[in-house]
């Protein structure tokens, strides 16, 4: 519990993913937030918000399926809306963006999804998050400096781009997610593929493009004398973590490169341990 | 009025094909107050206006309406001809059956109906004119040229050549301006100081020419003819008529490592400096927010070597008037700030390339400093992070320009040449090293300019990409440079020593101020607005401030040059005539009727009406009222639309007039 911090509530949209395969992010974030005290409130009946799916498909589709999650968390009166996903994220605030922009969207929307769509709520990313709780009441509840992390910042596409959506952070050079590992005590690199695409969905289809990105992503960081990688999605965890074995085989590299949630980072300064992070699920676990 | 003449137009077949010219002068010749009514083809031409004037003469006409085009074109022709027939020339008035009629429609019985009750109007304002005279104001034979790079040089000396005196204020220490830093120009490759230094000195050393350097314009008050200036002379610690810019005091000075201004960071100077070795005026600067004399009292040691004693460390700023007729403004450019300028945060300004965080991406000025004689490395082409001679050169250009989404939609214009001459010099200095140029396209319009490129790409080697660069990073010091041909459909990755932006043109910082300062108008970029981009390109909207150079929009060298001879040659028609004549047509106050709450004042747009009091003979206050500078006021109209006691009218265009000619339309 943090000294003198209020409790916080937070909307919560986990998305598909982390109810699925990166489960263990979901695990990760409930016990990190819960340790600062921040409830989820999860959104009742929500949706897949359609991914790289819908909009490939039909603009109105790709905008009607997150509309709907907005409306029920305006509904449900949840003023922040957490999407741990930046792909979810992203979609969310397309949505607000869209219906701002007017052109009659919003009455289309609400009509179709039977719900009035306000699109008036504040969409977080996990940095926000902690950027919400305020980086010195995060440092001032660190128990065990993270000095021998020596981590690389992975934001890959979606974090902060299409930067016109999204609004957060500068989207070639970003630098909030060093701003929490600094609150951490932990060191951070300067490299080069902080916002590169690690192919993302193109995990199922096209595995070669997903090695070779995930493998330029890896060995630069390593490189430039990061110990570990840290993200703040899903997908990207997905492919430099469980793919990393075939990174290796493919490159005949020796890797070995811890892929960190930034909340299990989070968890870990203030004393919880891996296994309630659910680090230990990972598949790359030490070096 | 009752003795109008009406001459109606054919304007060849211009009008005459949609418009009923006989039917029309035969309609309006019964208008009341209508004395004669006549038509021809070309009422311009010689035998037209002889007409004009033989009709005046013969009618004793005391108005007259010519029915032809717009006021815009001929309106000057037909008053010279009253004139010439005796008539005061502002009883003339046009009734544009061309562009508010013919033009615009096809319908002949609609049209020549439509012609009819514009001239109906002419007619009523005719009736309702009155003879004015021209205004004659006083002219200070002097002029001021603000900004001292090549247009303000040229424009400068010009002027002064011509017999004038000139006041030139520039605010660094030293004129020369951007020029003075240019390694070669395009399309010769001449060397810029070669060509500039000499100019200066001439600047420098003219009779007639009063050079303010390290100062800038405070406030400007008056009108054409009649400013009054005050300079701000920044204090420079230095004594510039003690001083004989021996150099012991840079020399001596401890203090070496400050980046210099003039060099972009390139190089360094001392806290007392000279820009470069070439500047006029040869007199340092102290620069106060490094010297430790004048931040904590301490070393002095340029003051204890300076053997005139012209080192005054209690210099204050100080404040100077000028009394000039007429301005010019060349206040020049400055580049895009890279990485930066977005009114945004997320938005970065090309925060991909990396400048500012790489030291071997640099602007294109910078360049020019790195492959300049004079410049920090004598032009041995070095590269910032370690001195290595650079074997693969990438240039990008169109960096900021033509952007909508950086908020700069426009070309830079000049980078496509720099970029190419760029590309030139690099090879010229490393015979081994190859440049790679990326472009959106090249714009290369100008003399000499497209063989230019040309030679660049064909005899110097350098490989052109058409295409833009995605992003820059690092590795084991090589810029990894990824971008795109899009001519060849595929991607082009290049392990760069240096990569050279060649950053948007923008105005020079303050420009803002200064347009407010002078009342002229600036384009939502910046860039001063001309009077008309055609045929008034160095006019302002306000009369006697000229602009010239990279202030009104991206200018080369020749160009500038140009518009600053052109600026000049309009400051002296100005200047040659004892006093100016101005157009009548402008706002005047009934002081009488004026209940002095002085809304006008501060609407009107040229700052042209003043608060005033009304006094008898013997000086006994009777009221205050609003008053007009016939020297400033424009004659928009904006204090007549918003005097609530209807006591500002427009002379030749009073509110009597136009509402005669609505009721006679009824």
């Amino acid at each position: 519990m943090l000294d003198g911090a209020e409790e916080m509530n937070l909307g919560y949209y986990p998305g598909c993913a982390l109810h699925g395969s990166s489960n263990d992010y979901e695990q990760s974030l409930r016990a990190c937030l819960g340790a600062l005290d921040v409830q989820l409130q999860e959104i009742n009946d929500w949706i897949c918000c359609g991914a790289t799916a819908a909009h490939a498909l039909n603009h109105k589709l790709s905008l009607a399926l997150p509309a709907r999650n907005l409306a029920l968390a305006e509904r449900d009166g949840l003023k922040q809306l957490f999407a741990p996903c930046p792909l979810c994220s992203m979609q969310l605030l397309k949505v607000q963006k869209a219906v701002a922009d007017g052109n009659g969207l919003r009455t289309e929307l609400s009509q179709i999804v039977e719900a009035e769509v306000r699109g008036d709520g504040q969409i977080l990313n996990l940095i926000q998050v902690f950027q919400t709780i305020g980086l010195d009441k995060l440092k001032a509840a660190v128990k065990e400096p993270l000095k021998s992390i020596s981590a690389a910042c992975y934001y890959g596409c979606l974090l902060t781009r299409p930067p016109e959506v999204v609004h957060f952070d500068d989207f070639e050079q970003p630098k909030s997610m060093e701003a929490v590992l600094a609150a951490l005590g932990a060191k951070t690199v300067e490299w080069n593929y902080k916002t590169e695409c690690c192919g993302a969905g193109m995990t199922m289809s096209s595995e070669d493009t997903v090695l070779d990105l995930a493998h330029k992503i890896l060995s630069n960081a390593a490189a430039h004398g990061a110990n570990c990688v840290v993200v703040a999605c899903p997908m990207c965890h997905v492919n430099l973590d469980m793919k990393q074995a075939a990174v290796e085989q493919r490159y005949h590299e020796k890797l070995g490169m811890v892929i960190y949630y930034l909340s299990d980072l989070v968890g870990l300064a203030m004393g919880l341990s891996a296994e309630q992070l659910g680090v230990n699920r990972h598949f790359v676990t030490k070096a | 009025m009752s003795r109008i003449g009406i001459f109606t137009c054919w304007c060849g077949e211009n009008i005459a094909r949609t418009v009923d010219v006989d039917e029309v002068a035969k309609e309006v010749s019964s208008l009341p107050g209508v004395r004669c009514s006549v038509n021809y083809k070309y009422m311009c031409s010689d035998p037209g206006q002889a007409m004009v004037r033989e009709k005046i003469v013969s009618e004793k006409l005391d108005g007259v309406v010519v029915a032809s085009c717009s006021p815009h074109m001929h309106l000057k022709t037909f008053r010279k001809a009253a004139q010439a027939a005796g008539l005061n020339p502002y009883l003339v008035e046009m009734a544009n059956i061309r562009e508010h009629c013919s033009w615009v429609h096809h319908d002949r019985a609609q049209a020549t109906a439509k012609a009819v009750d514009i001239i109906r109007l002419s007619v009523e304002k005719v009736r309702n004119d009155a003879a004015l005279e021209p205004i004659r104001v006083p002219v200070t034979r002097r002029a001021l040229v603000i900004g001292g790079g090549v247009a303000g040089i040229q424009a400068a000396l010009d002027i002064a050549d011509a017999g004038y005196e000139v006041v030139m204020v520039e605010r660094e220490p030293s004129i020369g301006g951007k020029m003075a830093g240019l390694s070669e120009t395009f399309p010769t490759l001449d060397c810029s100081q070669c060509i500039l230094t000499p100019r200066m000195v001439e600047v420098g050393q003219h009779p007639r020419i009063k050079l303010y350097s390290y100062s800038e314009v405070e406030a400007v008050e008056g009108f054409v003819g009649n400013f009054k200036i005050t300079i701000r002379q920044k204090a420079r610690y230095v004594d510039t008529a003690k001083c004989t810019g021996c150099g012991e005091c840079w020399n001596v000075c401890p203090l070496k490592k400050n980046p210099s201004e003039f060099d972009f960071a390139m190089g360094t100077r001392p806290a007392i400096y000279i820009p470069f070795p070439q500047a006029v005026p040869a007199r340092p600067v102290i620069d106060k927010k490094v010297c430790a004399a004048l931040i904590r009292n301490g070393c002095k040691l340029c003051e204890k070597k300076c053997k005139a004693e012209a080192i005054n460390f209690k210099d204050e700023d100080k404040l100077v008037e000028e009394k000039v007729g007429t301005v010019v403004v060349a206040t020049g450019y400055k580049l895009y700030n890279i990485a930066k300028e977005q009114d945004k945060a997320w938005l970065s300004g090309y925060g991909e390339y990396g400048y500012g965080k790489y030291k071997n991406v640099i602007d294109s000025l910078q360049f020019e400093r790195l492959v300049s004689a004079s410049g920090p490395t004598n032009g041995v082409l070095k590269r910032p992070s370690d001195g290595a001679n650079p074997k693969n050169v990438v240039f990008i250009s169109c960096v900021g320009s033509r952007d909508n989404a950086k908020g700069l939609p426009y070309c830079s214009k000049i980078c496509c040449m720099y970029t190419a001459k760029h590309a030139m010099l690099y090879k010229h200095k490393v015979h081994d090293g190859q440049a790679h140029v990326f472009y959106m396209d090249i714009r290369a319009g100008g003399k000499g300019y497209d063989e230019f490129v040309r030679r660049a790409i064909e005899q110097d080697g350098a490989k052109y990409y058409r295409g833009r660069v995605s992003k820059i990073t690092e590795e084991s010091g090589k810029l990894i440079v990824r971008g795109a041909d899009t001519l060849a459909g595929v991607p082009v990755t290049i392990e760069a020593d240096l990569v050279v932006l060649a950053a948007a043109m923008r105005p020079a910082d303050g420009i803002e101020e200064l347009a407010q300062k002078l009342n002229i108008g600036y384009d939502e970029f910046g860039f001063l607005l001309e009077s008309h981009p055609k045929l008034r390109p160095v006019e302002t909207n306000t009369a006697g401030i000229f602009i010239a150079g990279a202030c009104h929009a991206p200018k080369d060298i020749p160009e500038s040059v140009a518009q600053a001879s052109a600026a000049a040659s309009k400051v002296q028609v100005m200047l040659a005539a004892d006093e100016l004549t101005r157009e009548p047509e402008i706002a005047a106050v009934n002081e009488q009727t004026c209940a002095a709450c002085f809304t006008c004042v501060n609407t009107c747009p040229y700052h042209a009406v003043e608060r005033a009091e009304l006094r008898t003979g013997r000086g006994a206050f009777i009221k205050r009222t609003a008053r007009v500078n016939p020297g400033l006021c424009m004659g928009c109209g904006t204090c007549v639309s918003v005097c609530p006691s209807k006591s500002a009218d427009l002379q030749g265009f009073t509110e009597q007039q136009v509402y005669a000619m609505v009721e006679s339309l009824a």
